[in-house]
């Protein structure tokens, strides 16, 4: 193995520094050794040993049965998989561009000299440091059906409804009420971000534009948005791979029910393994999971290697 | 004629940012109010933000039953174990990565770093199979054990910081007789302390909130963390929910003052994060 080693064409004497290069190597191997040996037990052998359990009917009672590609197929047959990655899409669809815009927004408002700017700055980013099952647990209780607060002001305050709605329980204002979470919740990281960006443009090139006689959206449309293009992709590659991760919220709020019509991929995939003891079929879902998070962060990344141009 | 633009403009300004605050705000506002109300006046109509009859009933029955003392003992002893565990074992990586050559070190090295772009469930189902098989199932010890296994993102953060320090100063504790070991332990981690801080904080708040593995590996009640015991105490007292957010509250406390705490480096580190990514 010499991967670490740059310079193959190094005549002469290659013995002595090659020595000398990996003279610590011993004590190297002796300080990654615990951390290695967690993450090729916790990490690595899970990722292998996931890829056979998914061509095996695995159910921890009887022992473990090899059957192909079964599994996949019977995935690509299941309507309830297809709602799913539905139920995924939309919620990613309506949290990215929800949280890039209120964020964008937000980061807008901030990017001045304010005296309040810290004050602001950490509020909104309060839920985004809150764990998911009481932030899931509150937006449970704020969406009640009966006397809920969103119903009450959607009724009485705003008079946009004249009958509560009972959001947890319909499939459709479900997952409006869970994605409305989403973005709540990642509004503060996606600011901090944007804020980063914004800060990193040079104040002369705003002086110049209002020189030239530019007005407030001339300026964002052709001097900020240009500028903070590799942070706003950034962003989208960030929240679109989130997006796809959602599960706690789902899992708290709906359980996926009813009858696995609010069911995103991964809660899906956790109640075949961990409901239904169906481990292949719920690896098989894993790896198709995996797979095509994997295929969209390659192609954002691509999307994001390439060349600013103006 | 400009200044009066600008007070608009900053009036404008603020009145937006302070309706953001209020709807970022407003959850968690009802969160502590409804835990300061007695099971009558959880669901009134209409919704009231300062309840008429203030009690703190909700906080005695979450401390005094229903094992709450326990699962906060729990969460506590997971998270700061887990802490303790990662923190060293990433900063001996990232160590050992930043300073050393040795064969294997580049494959070691991507393949950490390409493992984490895998999202973490989707490894779960293998996990529990092998935690079963190991016997750490329904333990504490299996908690911190599978907390301190992520120490991929820890260890690329604190590679960068033992990257700058000059070679100078290790060899001269070489040079004083000092093994590696020491080195490590008594010149480049002291170095390293805000990075190393900020590696703590990320760490204690991952393993504080972690829900999804908690809940599959433990079935044992005595031994539940508070993300899992919150959901329990949702089903348990499906309508009580001001036991529930009693017990959010003391939950999400720890939380909110590490982060308002530590909210400048917090946020200047994941703004940091994102100008080099």
């Amino acid at each position: 193995m010499d991967v670490a080693q740059p310079n193959t064409s190094v005549p002469a004497t290659p013995q002595p520094r090659a020595r000398r290069r990996y003279r610590n190597a011993t004590t190297a191997y002796l300080f990654i050794l615990p951390g290695m040996a967690l993450f090729l037990a916790w990490t690595v052998y899970p990722l292998v040993y996931s890829f056979i359990m998914s061509f095996t009917e695995w159910n921890l009672i009887k022992p473990s049965r090899f059957i192909g590609f079964d599994n996949y197929v019977r995935a690509l047959k299941d309507p309830v998989f297809w709602l799913a990655l539905r139920n995924t899409l939309t919620y990613t669809l309506i949290t990215v561009p929800g949280q890039m815009l209120l964020g964008f927004t937000a980061a807008m408002l901030l990017d001045q000299p304010l005296r309040a700017r810290a004050f602001f700055r950490t509020l909104y980013y309060i839920p985004v440091v809150t764990s998911w099952v009481v932030v899931s647990l509150i937006f449970t209780y704020l969406y009640n059906g009966q006397a809920g607060l969103i119903n009450w002001v959607l009724r009485d305050g705003l008079h946009l409804i004249d009958k509560n709605i009972n959001w947890l329980g319909e499939p459709f204002t479900a997952n409006l009420a869970i994605a409305t979470l989403g973005i709540w919740k990642g509004v503060g990281w996606t600011m901090v971000i944007f804020l980063a960006g914004l800060q990193s443009i040079p104040q002369e090139v705003y002086e110049a534009a209002a020189i030239d006689g530019a007005n407030g959206w001339q300026r964002i449309r052709t001097i900020t948005l240009p500028l903070i293009r590799q942070t706003t992709l950034f962003i989208l590659v960030l929240l679109t791979i989130g997006g796809f991760q959602v599960f706690i919220s789902v899992y708290v709020m709906t359980g996926g029910k009813p009858l696995h019509r609010t069911d995103v991929l991964l809660t899906y995939m956790y109640s075949n393994a961990f409901e239904f003891l169906d481990l292949g079929y719920g690896s098989a879902l894993s790896y198709l999971f995996a797979v095509m998070v994997f295929a969209l962060s390659m192609a954002q990344i691509r999307l994001l290697r390439r060349p600013v141009e103006y | 004629m400009l200044t009066r633009t600008t007070l608009l403009g900053n009036i404008w300004r603020y009145g937006l940012l302070s309706l953001g605050a209020l709807v970022m705000m407003l959850p968690f506002m009802y969160m502590i109010s409804t835990s300061f109300k007695s099971h009558a006046f959880v669901l009134e109509l209409p919704p009231r933000l300062i309840p008429t009859a203030p009690t703190l009933e909700n906080y005695q029955r979450a401390l005094t039953t229903n094992h709450f003392g326990l699962y906060f003992f729990n969460s506590t002893v997971v998270a700061v174990s887990a802490t303790f565990v990662t923190v060293v074992l990433s900063a001996m990586l990232a160590y050992a990565f930043a300073r050393w050559e040795f064969p294997g070190r580049n494959a070691l090295f991507y393949a950490m770093l390409g493992t984490m772009m895998v999202p973490a469930l989707t490894l779960i189902i293998p996990q529990f199979v092998l935690a079963k098989q190991l016997h750490l199932l329904n333990s504490r010890w299996g908690l911190v054990v599978v907390y301190s296994a992520g120490t991929a993102f820890n260890m690329f953060l604190l590679r960068g910081f033992f990257e700058e320090i000059p070679q100078e100063l290790l060899d001269s504790a070489l040079i004083d007789g000092a093994g590696p070991f020491t080195t490590f332990w008594r010149v480049a981690l002291p170095l390293a302390r805000p990075a190393l801080a900020a590696t703590a904080i990320f760490s204690f708040l991952g393993a504080w909130d972690e829900f999804t593995w908690a809940l599959t590996a433990i079935n044992d009640e005595k031994l539940y963390t508070l993300p899992i015991a919150l959901r329990l105490f949702q089903q348990q007292h499906g309508t009580e929910w001001g036991l529930v957010f009693a017990a959010s509250a003391i939950a999400v406390l720890p939380t909110i003052i590490v982060f308002v705490l530590f909210q400048r480096h917090f946020i200047k580190g994941v703004m940091s994060g994102a100008l080099k990514g």
